[in-house]
């Protein structure tokens, strides 16, 4: 294996005595084990504290002709009721266009919506009362699906479209053409901590909020414009969540207001915590997708032209639904160069709850497009995938520009994948699961390895910045305030680290604080992978300018250079002299130097055109490539993965462990998302898998037995913070090759020459349906 | 009054609501919030605490998980509860605690305290776990963070160097409190009432004949968590004498309709050890540590995974009202959808499984989306005779594929007197059993699939019978 090129002669960028670029527990473990790490339901109560319930809808579509609150209202314990029209400022908290009511609006938008909201004296009264609302409809028709909204041409959103030369003519007269469809399930965050805020009036028109939120700016805002108030009145505090996934980013907002609300009515502290059904009910989901593909490709499977259509069912309103198509539009070449082409992104409205963010934000949908038409290609001409997926990767020099006009630079994945394709023994095992499927009559094993581009930034770009608060205390210790939000990923564990490598000083003797707006105001969501890119960038500007300070006074101090002035291992050495940090905190604090500082980030490079459907939305992109073996039982269904490599992206790991934790995470999470978790409505439009009994995450047993996991060792090109690279999202795609693997595993049947069509999520069921349409085929 | 140890000091709780779950306990009205809620109906785990129970002899402890959110105060009765807050030993970790830190096992950490009881349970059994018991173990726990990778190196670590830790040092104390306490006369609430015996439950059954019973709970503390109801008066059967008898005679196995399943298992496993799987996949680990044969039986639901056995295995449910006792073959008992035979004063009190003839062979199968802790899409059970490998009786059982629990009749019929292994018993099993139900859609499959699902199952147990052919994703005991 030849070795890896590092960029330009670029040293390492952690100190040799941190803890920077190790592996370091996360910063709320010891207490997460002991049941000390307190999450919102978990403080201790304000006097007089209320609970919060909400009355949600039991039609899909439908005008409100009575609501009868008398029997809730009287209800042993309720304190307030309150509908919109109790809403004294704005009554729609769409995050970035309107469409979200915060309680409906004399209409009903999908089954679950929440109708009228209770505070009680315990949450047993308040959930209780909320059964004795007595609500008449009068329904009206509801659209339930891509194809209905398609053939009512109903949108959240405008199309959008993506073209590179001209796809049309180029399909119309190539020799090989494929076409080709996708259904894309959803998928439920299924974070452990369901929605839950506390929200406590100050005085006068004053509010704090705790929030379980991935974006506390936007719950300030929120909450304030419902209650009709300036920003300036509502603190939103955030220590931790139990899981966000991309559920608490813009939806945990509804329950803050809701909280918010009640509790500027009845002047008492209000807790508004959603159980787990309605949760489930109320909130939006990752977007289901269907998607189409039509594809040219010459006789060695290189692909000439591609028109591909990805249509997002984005629920009642907009939402985040805009970006997310926009990032399945901009997934759907994945890692590979098409020639000329065309990505449509449809945003459809169904009514059904309001599908939102889910790591990835919509790029896994469209790269299973991507996926689905390599494999179609490689049966289609007899060729192993493998071998298609290679021919077709972006290039160095030439095929090197995506749909959206950016030229790939610092492509990783060649390499990537060669390393994988030796350490994994694909080839080997390809021969071995040949010889044993020949010889198989029920069990059939499948081999797959897929590729993974993901593009890191928000393709909002007034998105991509972020602040720092940082204080240096006179016994030397460190309290750093961020925009970023720790839901479990280890945000303020790697922030930790960074301003301990940056002063030379313990891990321990920095503190993270809550993420609050009062602290650092209008933050990013803590989203797009982005949270250390950005704020980990702010901390160390926020470290910089004080060392500068602090620099200068030791060079004053000993007439040397503040260029020169080192914070390592505990010292700031100046020349021959050197002082404990702590003590020299004491003396700069003597000298009147301030000891605090913000810090503020932006990103660089990056610019999208809309009108023109091109520019260049990504500071970088991640790699990664994993390879999945798996066992189909062709009786049932029942599958089982055997075996799982993967090679990750991740440039200078900051903390080994915590990037490790994120792959292993994400790859289990898009495993579900392609297998066992199905998200059923029934033919009214209701939610059935409404529950962990009915909705099936992957369990203990799941993770395969063999699970190697490396990471890709080299530096980020781009000045990226350590030049390392983001890590929450893109791992969850690598999950892919378990889809692919299933059906190269059913390919089997008829010799690796036909695709089986399997839908995701793959099921058993899908998966067995799949096998005898196979079966049948080949009979026929 | 409910007497029991709260991690170290005796407590006892006087005036509790009678449908106060153990998780409301502990987080209301203790404040004692290292316990999450992430569900509130038995599926994530979060909720996991242990209760220590003085073993059969009484000289020792025996650790057992539970989901506190579908456990009724009842079940603290002489028992030590041990919450994730008092694990560790002052300020040193409990090594399961810290096997977690060290291998990274939580991110979010809402779901770490519920996981750190289920490896401190695993602990403190007898043997040291391997890969798989270590999943069976954690199979009610689950995590949307870590993919688990971690969590099962952090339980193979702890759990592979055990050492005597302070529940360890202090067992002979806590043995000898416990046995103090089952002096206490007074058991139950106002209005949970715990008889021991029959008689007890007899006169409190006619006092109260409005009172639910309860055994493990795991089912009807849904009606509280999940369709909010007030449950007013509750009877746990948990106590009752006579239903906690295992029997194993020249008859057969005679279980009392309360044992818990897990405390159920050996017995069942000695009577027909092809249930292992079955068993294992029911449910979970913790709900298993508290559901009751009796339970899953008398609720009468349809995809239960253990009336498709009792249908197979031609059962006999020992049913009592307090005054006269009947017995009733389990393929009689269903009668409706979550409707059975049982009298509106009558109890469960044992389910008898008739001894197995010694050529008899039997496959319980069960079908779901996923494998661990799911309700079966089709659950099917098989009890074949064969004589000269001749089918000389055919008795099945099935869940998922009708309104109740029930059997192929025309199989079971049809197939009687074909030799097993020609092609043909194949064949016309499959037809028989693709044609034998017609179920529904549902959340967890279509129709379609069930009737497939039950043809194919046939056709496993067939090939099976033809040897050395691979044939299950999922290789069990």
């Amino acid at each position: 294996m030849r070795k890896l090129v590092q960029p330009q002669g670029l040293p390492s960028p952690f100190k040799p005595t941190s803890k920077a670029g190790k592996s370091h527990p996360h910063e709320s473990a010891t207490r997460q084990v002991q049941g000390q790490a307190r999450y919102i339901d978990d403080m201790p109560e304000p006097q007089g504290l209320l609970y919060g319930a909400v009355g949600i809808s039991t039609i899909t579509h439908g005008l409100i002709t009575s609501m009868d609150l008398s029997a809730v209202r009287s209800f042993p314990g309720v304190v307030d009721v309150v509908t919109l029209d109790d809403v004294p400022g704005h009554t729609d908290i769409g995050a970035v266009f309107e469409g979200d009511p915060l309680l409906a609006d004399g209409k009903v938008l999908f089954q679950g919506q929440p109708l009228f909201a209770v505070a009680a004296t315990s949450i047993d009264a308040a959930r209780k009362a909320t059964q004795l609302a007595k609500v008449e409809y009068e329904s009206l028709d509801a659209c339930l699906s891509v194809k209905q909204a398609r053939a009512e041409n109903k949108t959240v959103r405008p199309v959008h479209v993506n073209l590179n030369g001209d796809p049309d003519t180029v399909l119309a007269s190539a020799k090989n053409t494929l076409k080709g469809h996708a259904s894309v399930g959803g998928q439920e965050h299924m974070y452990l901590e369901g929605q839950i805020s506390l929200a406590i009036p100050e005085e006068d028109d004053r509010i704090s909020v705790f929030a379980s939120s991935q974006h506390p700016s936007e719950v300030q805002k929120l909450v304030a414009e419902v209650l009709d108030i300036p920003l300036n009145k509502v603190i939103v505090d955030m220590r931790r969540m139990g899981g966000g996934f991309g559920g608490k980013e813009s939806q945990a907002a509804q329950w803050s207001c809701i909280a918010a609300l009640l509790a500027s009515r009845t002047g008492k502290a209000v807790k508004m915590r959603v159980p787990r059904m309605q949760d489930m009910q109320a909130t939006g989901k990752r977007h289901p997708f269907e998607n189409f593909y039509h594809v040219a490709f010459d006789d060695t499977g290189l692909i000439q032209a591609a028109d591909i259509d990805v249509s997002g069912n984005c629920g009642y309103s907009p939402d985040l639904s805009d970006g997310i198509v926009d990032r399945a539009m901009f997934h759907a070449d994945n890692a590979y160069f098409m020639g000329d082409v065309r990505v449509t992104g449809h945003r459809w409205m169904t009514n059904t709850v309001s599908h939102t963010a889910f790591r990835g934000f919509g790029g896994p949908q469209g790269m299973v497009a991507a996926e689905a038409m390599l494999d179609g290609i490689a049966r289609k001409l007899g060729e192993d995938p493998l071998i298609i997926r290679k021919r077709n990767l972006y290039q160095d020099k030439a095929r090197n520009v995506t749909p959206y006009g950016m030229e790939v630079e610092h492509n990783l994945i060649g390499d990537l994948i060669a390393r994988l394709e030796e350490s994994s023994h694909y080839w080997k095992r390809r021969e071995e699961i040949k010889a044993y499927n020949a010889k198989s009559q029920i069990l059939k094993k499948g081999l797959a390895l897929t590729p993974l581009k993901f593009g890191i930034s928000f393709t909002a770009q007034h998105l991509n910045q972020a602040g720092a608060l940082l204080h240096i205390y006179t016994d030397g210790s460190l309290q750093i305030s961020h925009g970023g939000t720790e839901m479990g990923q280890g945000l303020h564990t790697k922030i930790a680290q960074i301003c301990a490598n940056e002063f030379g000083i313990p891990v321990e003797h920095v503190e993270v604080t809550s993420t609050r707006t009062d602290k650092v105001p209008n933050t990013s969501p803590t989203a797009a992978s982005s949270g250390t890119d950005l704020n980990g960038k702010a901390a160390q500007n926020a470290c910089l300018s004080i060392k500068q300070r602090l620099a200068e006074f030791a060079a004053e101090l000993t007439g040397g250079k503040a260029e020169d002035v080192v914070f390592d291992n505990q010292q700031v050495i100046s020349g021959d002299q050197s002082w404990p940090f702590a003590e020299f905190i004491q003396k700069a604090y003597f000298a009147r130097i301030s000891l605090s500082s913000t810090g503020f980030y932006k990103t660089p490079k990056i610019y999208y055109d809309r009108a023109t459907g091109t520019g260049r939305p990504f500071f970088y992109f991640a790699y990664g490539a994993s390879v999945s073996e798996v066992t189909v039982d062709t009786l049932t269904g029942e599958y089982c993965v055997n075996q799982v490599d993967i090679l990750h992206d991740v440039g200078n790991s900051i903390n080994p462990a915590l990037d490790k934790g994120q792959i292993e995470g994400g790859f289990i999470q898009g495993m579900g998302w392609l297998t066992t978790e199905e998200l059923k409505w029934d033919a009214k439009g209701k939610l059935i898998s409404n529950n962990p009994a009915t909705y099936k995450i992957p369990a203990i047993g799941d993770t395969p037995p063999v699970f190697n996991v490396d990471l890709y060792p080299r530096a980020n090109d781009e000045d990226s913070i350590y030049h390392s690279k983001a890590v929450g999202e893109p791992p969850l795609m690598l999950a892919i090759s378990v889809w692919c693997a299933i059906k190269d595993a059913l390919s089997s049947i008829g010799d690796y020459k036909v695709d089986p069509k399997l839908d995701t999520p793959a099921t058993p069921e899908k998966v067995l349906m799949a096998a005898m349409a196979l079966q049948q085929e080949l009979g026929a | 009054m409910i007497s029991f140890m709260l991690n170290n000091t005796v407590e006892q709780i006087t005036d509790e609501q009678a449908d106060t779950t153990l998780l409301n306990y502990l987080r209301e009205r203790r404040k004692l919030t290292g316990t999450k809620e992430g569900c509130a109906s038995g599926d994530c785990g979060a909720c996991t605490v242990v209760l220590a129970e003085l073993s059969p002899k009484q000289d020792k402890l025996h650790y057992r998980s539970v989901n506190s959110c579908v456990t009724m105060l009842s079940a603290l009765e002489g028992k030590q509860l041990i919450t994730v807050e008092h694990l560790a030993d002052g300020k040193t970790l409990h090594p399961v605690q810290q096997a977690m830190i060290d291998e990274h096992g939580s991110q979010c950490g809402f779901c770490t305290p519920g996981f750190v009881m289920s490896m401190f349970a695993l602990y403190h059994e007898e043997k040291q776990p391997d890969r798989t018991e270590v999943q069976h173990a954690l199979s009610g726990n689950l995590c949307r963070c870590t993919g688990y990778r971690p969590i099962i190196d952090a339980t193979l670590k702890a759990c592979g160097n055990k050492q005597d830790d302070q529940f360890s040092r202090q067992e002979t104390q806590t043995v000898q409190t416990l046995t103090q306490l089952q002096a206490s006369a007074e058991k139950g609430l106002a209005e949970l009432f715990m008889p021991t015996s029959r008689d007890e439950l007899t006169r409190l059954r006619q006092q109260y004949p409005e009172a639910r019973l309860v055994a493990g709970s795991t089912d009807l503390a849904l009606e509280i968590t999940q369709q909010w109801k007030t449950l007013p008066q509750l009877i746990s059967l948990t106590r009752v004498e006579e239903l906690l008898a295992v029997v194993e005679d020249d008859t057969g196995l005679t279980l009392g309709a309360a044992v818990p399943l897990t405390d159920a298992t050996d017995a069942l496993l000695r009577h027909s050890p092809e249930l292992a799987e079955l068993i294992e996949r029911f449910a979970s680990h913790p709900i298993r540590n508290q559901a009751t044969l009796g339970g899953n039986v008398a609720n009468a639901s349809p995809i239960g995974d253990m009336p498709p056995v009792l249908l197979a295995l031609d059962a006999v449910i020992h049913v009592d009202n307090g005054s006269a006792r009947r017995q009733i073959p389990a393929r009689e008992f269903f009668t409706g959808y979550r409707q059975t035979q049982l009298g509106a004063d009558e109890w469960i009190e044992a389910i008898h499984f008739p001894k197995r003839k010694a050529n008899s062979l039997l496959r319980a199968y069960k079908v779901s989306k996923r494998h661990e802790d799911d309700i079966s899409a089709v659950c099917a059970v098989f009890l074949l005779e064969l004589e000269n490998g001749v089918i000389s009786k055919l008795r099945t059982g099935f869940g998922g594929v009708a309104a109740t629990p029930v059997s192929a009749n025309d199989a079971e019929q049809q197939l009687r007197g074909l030799t097993l292994a020609d092609k043909h018993t194949s064949q016309l099993g499959q037809s028989l059993l693709y044609n034998a139900f017609n179920p529904i859609d549902d959340v967890r499959a279509t129709a379609q699939y069930r009737k497939l699902v039950c043809q194919n199952l046939w056709q496993r147990l067939w090939l099976e019978q033809q040897g050395s052919i691979d044939i299950r994703v999922v290789n069990h005991a």
